[in-house]
């Protein structure tokens, strides 16, 4: 199998793999950091069992602290004593962990496999998706849900504008306690183009105005902390809007068989992909797994196991049915053109930048 | 204390309504362990009691949580992580908290007062200024995320427990016991072994259960240094509770509660056999 | 041992020719027994050694060394090293002049001359944007091109980031140019320094860490009420049955206690989530609708729930133990001499159990103000303590500075009450089981 791939890949990756092949014998266990839970199954099923298979020789722990990913790394780094070999993380953190120079700079043609019909990886991975240290994996969104049942059957919410609309569409809502995504929809909802959010952001002005939005509907708010915990407060009755991750929704949706709906209007997309810690033990296997796992078939292979997006546009096209409920998943994908209408993309500069300004704000209105 | 013949309406009153308010309060402890074991029975993935359960009918009871636990690579993983850092820590604590308490407990200890209240500032530090010590000092001795970071990190909150405990069996230790020994031509060794060790045992066994539990029960710590290797059963629940929580939380609980049964149940025996060796009555 | 030694310079005492007493060699019996008494002293603090280095080096230290995180700071000394002697004279009001952008393109290129993992400017960024937002863009985007400016080296940085023209950021560095700072207290604070560099409180919209102290004691004096409030009665009653009845119930309080806290915390959550037991007793029983099942968790009531569970037996412990040394004669005496029950009970028995309510009372403060874990679980937004905010910081935000401050203040605040409670009781005095 080793040899197929290094056929089809590129030279500089071919050489690599190479390498690793003189040394394929070698036992060598990789510890990967991701986000636990349904997350990193997808992840064993689309990625570490095919690639296992064809390397016997290596071990994989999985670790689930990419919550906290970043004070890792860093206290890795500071310690000289790099046990990580691949984390996946959000791209703020990425950013971030790249400025302090504790992960690897990616040279993203040189390492990466190309589209199948020979696109180098830089054109193939979507649009702003790729960063100085960033490899993209994913695309996935935090969008609006309702219970169809709380509203009348003529009078059903369609926009982000009804989350903030509790004269015709009442009930109580559930928002993530964090300003991320908060911010940004009261914005969407006051009229803000979803393209120019972010500008008004950077003023002091375009905050008070968000803040001033939320303030309209914080009487009618529940505020979840957990991913399971959105979906749970719709199942349970407990909210009629939950803000989510698509991933979840679907699951509780088409998996548990949850009475709701996904609103994609102002879906708010972000990527999650690997990063290299800098000094790692065991580059040589981690490059021939990135290889392998961020090509065009696997990550179009990971959607069929949770309802997130492939950061490729060559994927798009292999993404099939479900692995166990054979729900076609295309239409499911953040990335369809049906729901990618009015994409809000998560500016990670803006959050790296104001993040810690915006989170004391946010924490002082959630309690006020 | 039986309610005297002489009693008028009103102690009567009184005297059940106090009983009353402290069986409510007895209950409120207890509570929630009780209603969390016939859960973690429950045939149906809820935390309330089926109709079938109230009903008492078979159906509404399985294993199955069980199974799931047992069954569970990881959750067996932080059982045996449990306990090996566990006796491994408690072993360490115990030695050098028995030493430190022998030490503590004569007279001449020099700074007494001070050298006493460092030794059980573990104890007293919130959790979370140890572990984010501890966490950014084991980083660079290259020992977090490791079996000996977590091991040293317990052994340092189980010693409070030991100290106290030993020295609390020492208060009525008489020493002319080991004078008498050392006079007679016993070595110090020999002193120690034959003569101050049976006596201090029970203390030191109690120490170390609580060194165990500690350990056993510690979450901050783990949490900020332990690595993916070194989970245990509280972590596990950790990330139980906080992702999904499903009965097979109650099914290890309620293990985990039979575990705390027999601690329990050894300490106070150890604890009456100290007393009756010590010649005090119990109670 | 030590006693031998003493015992054995005393069975040999003679009296040398001046009367004074001696040993059999003889050295004067005082000295000997000075002697004597230090060998012992030296003994006695032999056995603690171990474990007093052990703890020095595994527990004092690493909290000593995370709070020097708290006013450690390296970041703009080490990267801005040109700039910041340029800045000496610089009077904070105005841009600064041209010859202080030169020297910061000469910091710049000395950086990007320096190896990857040993560049200053991206730390520097981190650190400089928890002063001012958007400062870790300023650095990080005008480092990839700042190498290749040419003078006026002015115009070149402003028009590469908006805030070099700014003179904030420029009063930032120059304020943070020294290797201790007191900035994370000032933000712990809820403070914020002004133009003129003195410390003025912050927006009203950004203030939260003096709130969350404040909950964080309120909190903590609710518990150790209720714990009081709970924990009287029954140590009490305890301590009136005979012995062997009260060894029963005695187990309602120790197995508690012996539980794992993960599993008396989420058996809180079983009973008060809202799919929980109680309100779907309360639903089933007809007593509440099934629309409004009551909120108890994931708020302030369900950490206070939990917490006053979980630490009543701290409470009941030293109580008891206490209640079981007052003699039952003095109620009685009491009440013969013609004081009502309620008076005989305020003026004789409580002042006797203040010892008792003083060590509890702290005991339950100190372990409560430090909580985690519980209302990490229990606590949703309302149930928030401050070392919530601090692991927070520690493992998400990574203001690590900041989480040392808050941490530094809370830790001095617990060992002031654990002093305090050392002068009450003594620390030795801690009664377990």
């Amino acid at each position: 199998m080793a040899f197929k791939l290094k056929l089809t890949g590129a030279t500089a990756a071919a050489s690599l793999l190479a390498l690793s092949a003189a040394q394929a014998n070698e036992p060598v266990t990789l510890t990967i950091v991701s986000w636990g839970g349904a997350y990193t199954a997808s992840q064993v099923r689309a990625y570490h069992e095919p690639w296992m298979e064809m390397n016997p020789h290596v071990t994989i722990i999985n670790d689930d602290g990419s919550a906290n990913a970043l004070a890792g790394l860093r206290a890795q780094a500071q310690a000289g004593n790099v046990t990580w070999d691949l984390v996946d993380m959000l791209p703020s953190d990425a950013q971030l962990a790249c400025d302090e120079g504790i992960i690897m700079q990616i040279d993203h043609d040189a390492i990466l496999a190309a589209a199948p019909d020979g696109t180098p990886a830089s054109e193939d991975f979507l649009p702003g998706s790729l960063g100085e240290c960033f490899i993209p994996q994913i695309v996935y969104s935090t969008v609006l849900s309702f219970r169809p049942d709380a509203f009348p059957a003529d009078g059903q919410p369609e926009t982000i504008a009804d989350l903030f609309d509790v004269e015709n569409f009442p009930g109580r809502r559930a928002l993530q306690d964090r300003p991320g995504t908060n911010l940004e929809w009261a914005l969407y909802a006051d009229g803000v183009d979803p393209d120019d959010i972010y500008d008004v952001l950077r003023t002091p002005e375009g905050v008070d105005r968000a803040f001033a939005k939320l303030d309209t509907i914080k009487d009618h708010i529940i505020f979840w902390t957990e991913g399971a915990q959105a979906p749970q407060l719709l199942a349970d009755g407990e909210v009629a809007f939950a803000t989510g991750y698509n991933g979840r929704m679907f699951d509780a949706i088409e998996v548990e068989g949850m009475n709701a709906e996904i609103i994609w209007d102002g879906q708010v997309v972000e990527w999650d992909g690997w990063v290299v810690p800098a000094d790692g033990r065991n580059l040589d296997a981690v490059m021939d797994y990135l290889y392998f796992a961020t090509d065009t078939q696997r990550l179009a292979d990971q959607a069929k196991f949770i309802s997130y997006g492939p950061a490729r546009a060559s994927s798009a096209a292999l993404v099939g049915d479900h692995a166990d409920l054979g729900i076609d998943m295309g239409p499911h994908m953040p990335t369809a053109p049906e729901n990618y209408f009015a994409p809000i993309v998560l500016d990670n500069d803006f959050w790296v930048d104001y993040g810690d300004e915006m989170r004391e704000r946010f924490a002082n209105w959630m309690l006020q | 204390m039986p309610l005297p013949a002489y009693a008028t309406t009103k102690d009567r009153i009184w005297y059940y309504t106090f009983r009353v308010i402290c069986y409510a309060i007895f209950f409120f402890l207890m509570a929630p362990i009780l209603v969390m074991i016939p859960l973690s029975f429950n045939a149906q993935p809820f935390f309330t009691f089926t109709s079938e359960m109230l009903m008492l009918r078979p159906e509404g009871y399985s294993l199955r949580w069980y199974q799931d636990f047992l069954g569970s690579d990881s959750w067996m993983r932080s059982i045996r992580n449990s306990f090996m850092i566990g006796i491994a820590a408690t072993i360490l604590a115990t030695t050098l908290g028995t030493l430190a308490a022998l030490g503590l407990s004569r007279s001449e200890m020099p700074f007494k007062g001070l050298v006493m209240a460092l030794l059980i500032s573990p104890m007293i530090v919130p959790l979370i200024i140890s572990a984010a010590g501890m966490f950014f000092f084991f980083s660079q001795l290259n020992i977090a995320q490791s079996y000996l970071g977590v091991v040293l990190a317990h052994t340092a909150l189980g010693t409070p427990f030991v100290i106290i405990t030993v020295t609390a069996t020492l208060v009525g230790f008489d020493h002319s016991l080991t004078r008498a020994a050392a006079s007679l031509g016993a070595s110090p060794s020999t002193t120690f072994f034959r003569i101050t060790m049976p006596l201090i045992l029970p203390g030191v066994i109690s120490g170390a259960l609580f060194a165990f539990i500690t350990s056993f029960d510690e979450i901050v710590i783990v949490l900020f240094i332990a690595g993916p290797e070194q989970r245990t059963i509280p972590r596990e629940m950790w990330s139980g509770i906080r992702e999904d929580i499903s009965p097979t939380i109650l099914a290890v609980a309620t293990l985990m509660v039979l575990i705390s049964v027999l601690l329990l149940v050894t300490i106070e025996l150890l604890r009456r056999r100290s007393e009756r060796l010590r010649g005090l009555t119990p109670g | 041992m030590a006693q031998a030694d003493a015992g054995a310079a005393f069975e040999d005492a003679q009296t040398d020719s001046s009367g004074r007493l001696t040993t059999a060699d003889g050295t004067p019996l005082r000295a000997a027994l000075r002697r004597a008494e230090r060998r012992r002293k030296v003994a006695a603090f032999l056995l603690v050694v171990p474990l007093l280095a052990f703890i020095l080096t595994f527990f004092v230290f690493p909290i000593a060394q995370m709070m020097w995180r708290s006013v450690d700071n390296p970041q703009v000394v080490r990267a801005l090293p040109n700039t910041l002697e340029a800045l000496r004279d610089w009077d904070g009001r105005e841009l600064p002049g041209e010859e202080v952008f030169a020297a910061l393109h000469a910091d710049f290129v000395v950086d990007s001359e320096r190896p990857r993992r040993e560049q200053a400017m991206g730390p520097l960024g981190i650190r400089l944007n928890y002063e001012l937002s958007a400062a870790r863009s300023a650095i990080s985007r005008t480092a990839r091109s700042a190498p290749g400016f040419e003078a006026p080296y002015r115009d070149a940085f402003v028009s590469s980031h908006r805030l070099w023209g700014q003179p904030e950021l420029w009063r930032i560095i120059k304020r943070e140019g020294r290797p201790l700072t007191a900035s994370y207290y000032v933000a712990a604070l809820d403070r914020q320094y002004d133009e003129d560099g003195s410390v003025i409180m912050r927006d009203e919209n950004r203030r939260i860490y003096v709130s969350l102290f404040v909950r964080t004691i309120m909190l903590s004096v609710a518990i150790t009420f209720l714990t009081f409030l709970l924990g009287f009665p029954i140590a009490y009653y305890l301590s009136i049955l005979p012995m062997r009845h009260a060894s029963l119930l005695m187990i309602c309080v120790l197995l508690p206690f012996w539980t794992s806290l993960l599993v008396r915390t989420s058996a809180w959550i079983v009973l008060l989530q809202q799919q929980g037991v109680i309100n779907s007793t309360l639903v089933a029983i007809g007593l509440l609708d099934d629309a409004n099942r009551i909120q108890m968790i994931y708020n302030m009531t369900g950490t206070i729930i939990a917490m006053t569970h979980i630490l009543l037996p701290f409470m009941v412990l030293p109580l008891y133990s206490v209640m079981r040394t007052i003699p039952p004669s003095y109620m009685r005496a009491a009440k013969s001499l013609g004081a009502t029950p309620f008076t005989a009970f305020r003026r004789v028995y409580f002042p006797q159990t203040l010892p008792g309510i003083g060590a509890g009372g702290v005991l339950v403060f100190i372990i409560s103000i430090g909580y985690y874990i519980t209302p990490a679980l229990v606590g949703g937004q309302s149930g928030r303590m401050i070392s919530n905010e601090i692991a927070r910081h520690m493992q998400q935000s990574l203001n690590w500075g900041l989480a040392a401050a808050l941490g530094t203040m809370l830790l001095v605040g617990v060992l002031a009450l654990y002093w305090l409670y050392n002068r009450l009781v003594g620390a030795d005095s801690l009664k377990l089981g």
